[in-house]
């Protein structure tokens, strides 16, 4: 299964990014493999629905479960009609490798 | 064609409805002339409140076109998303899915001239907002804009507001919502004259000089009216001195006029000297009438 957590950074090392939207990058997890992926989000600089946009990203991957500090009305229509799993975690400190750690 | 003047004011509470509605009647009362008052605040259109008399009409509901993905022709090709300026449209290849997000869309038609698949994209008529007539003895003198509740399409209701009076009169006052931003953009774009209604603070001098910034940037011929005068701030006086900047009027502050404000009897018992400064008003806005007539 793959699960996206949003990050500042691309590196396992970057710290958690509390925006879904507007995440600098996503770090998609695969649980079969424990492999790591960063992908820049180009919606981060929207003018407006950057929300719509990684959702739509986030369908296209494939992914079951996002983790994010929350996420705006918009992008948890799009991602409850395709039955993605929101987790809201409220830790801006965290790193990527520390949420990974947590989840599996 | 009539005379447009706007009331706007930057920093919000300074007295735009007040001055609006005073305007409205002395106007009327010391012109003899056809006045209609056009609410344009559609976020919050409050002159009504004001104005008991006036007997509804009908209402017009204005629409904003939005485009619909017929999923069972749409190719899923995604060049309307790349068009789309304002991320509205999200389509999933993979899992047929295609659907425009009202609440984003700014109906500018670019998806329509993108799609090169026939009734892929049609548009469809959704509801804004409304515009509602009142007449007062039978003339028809008072518009109001009411935008629906989590629509953000003010700027498009506001415009078609400002064109719908069906019926003409020598001068429209159009009371602008507050702020310097799109909906008083769309307000002030295309008056004549417009009257800055400011109150002497730090506050209201700052909120003011951004709507002089826009009034120069959009070359519209203004004027302040400063409300609640009593408090002395020589910082704003200084600045009017400095930029040339013409004042109508200074309306001192009464605790007993505001309170008939807060009960919506604003025509009652208005005290001589708030009265004699509209008339002043008035009379300097008479003759920037005549010349944009």
């Amino acid at each position: 299964m793959n699960i996206v957590i949003t990050s500042t950074g691309n590196t396992t090392d970057s710290k958690f990014d509390l925006r879904f939207g507007r995440a600098a990058y996503f770090c998609v997890y695969n649980t079969h493999d424990q492999s790591t992926k960063f992908i820049e989000n180009e919606n981060a600089e929207a003018q407006g629905g950057a929300g719509t946009k990684s959702a739509e990203k986030i369908i296209e991957l494939d992914v079951k479960r996002v983790i994010s500090g929350d996420f705006g009305p918009k992008a948890k229509e799009l991602l409850d009609k395709f039955k993605v799993q929101m987790v809201m975690l409220d830790d801006g400190n965290s790193t990527i490798e520390a949420i990974i750690n947590k989840i599996s | 064609m009539a005379v447009k003047i706007a009331i706007a004011s930057g920093k919000g509470g300074t007295g735009k409805t007040t001055v609006s509605l005073n305007l409205f009647h002395y106007f009327r009362q010391v012109l003899d002339t056809s006045v209609q008052l056009i609410d344009c605040d559609v976020e919050e259109p409050n002159d009504k409140l004001f104005l008991n008399d006036h007997q509804a009409q009908k209402i017009q509901t204005v629409n904003q076109l939005i485009p619909q993905i017929d999923t069972n022709n749409c190719t899923f090709c995604r060049q309307c998303v790349e068009y789309c300026e304002f991320n509205a449209i999200v389509v999933i290849p993979p899992a047929q899915f295609a659907e425009v997000n009202p609440a984003l869309c700014h109906s500018c038609g670019a998806c329509l001239h993108a799609c090169n698949t026939p009734n892929a994209i049609v548009e469809q008529a959704h509801p804004i907002g409304q515009i509602q007539n009142y007449t007062e003895n039978g003339e028809l003198n008072f518009i109001e804009g009411r935008l629906n509740i989590g629509s953000a399409m003010q700027t498009m209701l506001i415009k078609e507001v400002i064109k719908s009076p069906t019926v003409n009169a020598d001068i429209q006052l159009l009371d602008s919502p507050p702020g310097t931003s799109c909906p008083v953009v769309a307000t002030v774009n295309n008056v004549d004259y417009c009257i800055l209604v400011t109150e002497p603070s730090p506050f209201g001098l700052h909120d003011l000089k951004l709507m002089v910034d826009l009034l120069h940037e959009l070359n519209v011929p203004f004027g302040v009216i400063i409300n609640k005068s009593d408090n002395h701030y020589p910082e704003m006086d200084a600045y009017f001195e400095e930029q040339n900047i013409e004042v109508l009027g200074r309306i001192p502050f009464s605790t007993e006029y505001a309170k008939r404000y807060a009960q919506g009897r604003i025509f009652e018992n208005i005290p001589k000297d708030v009265e004699e400064a509209y008339k002043e008003i008035i009379s300097k806005l008479q003759t920037k009438v005549c010349y944009y007539a």
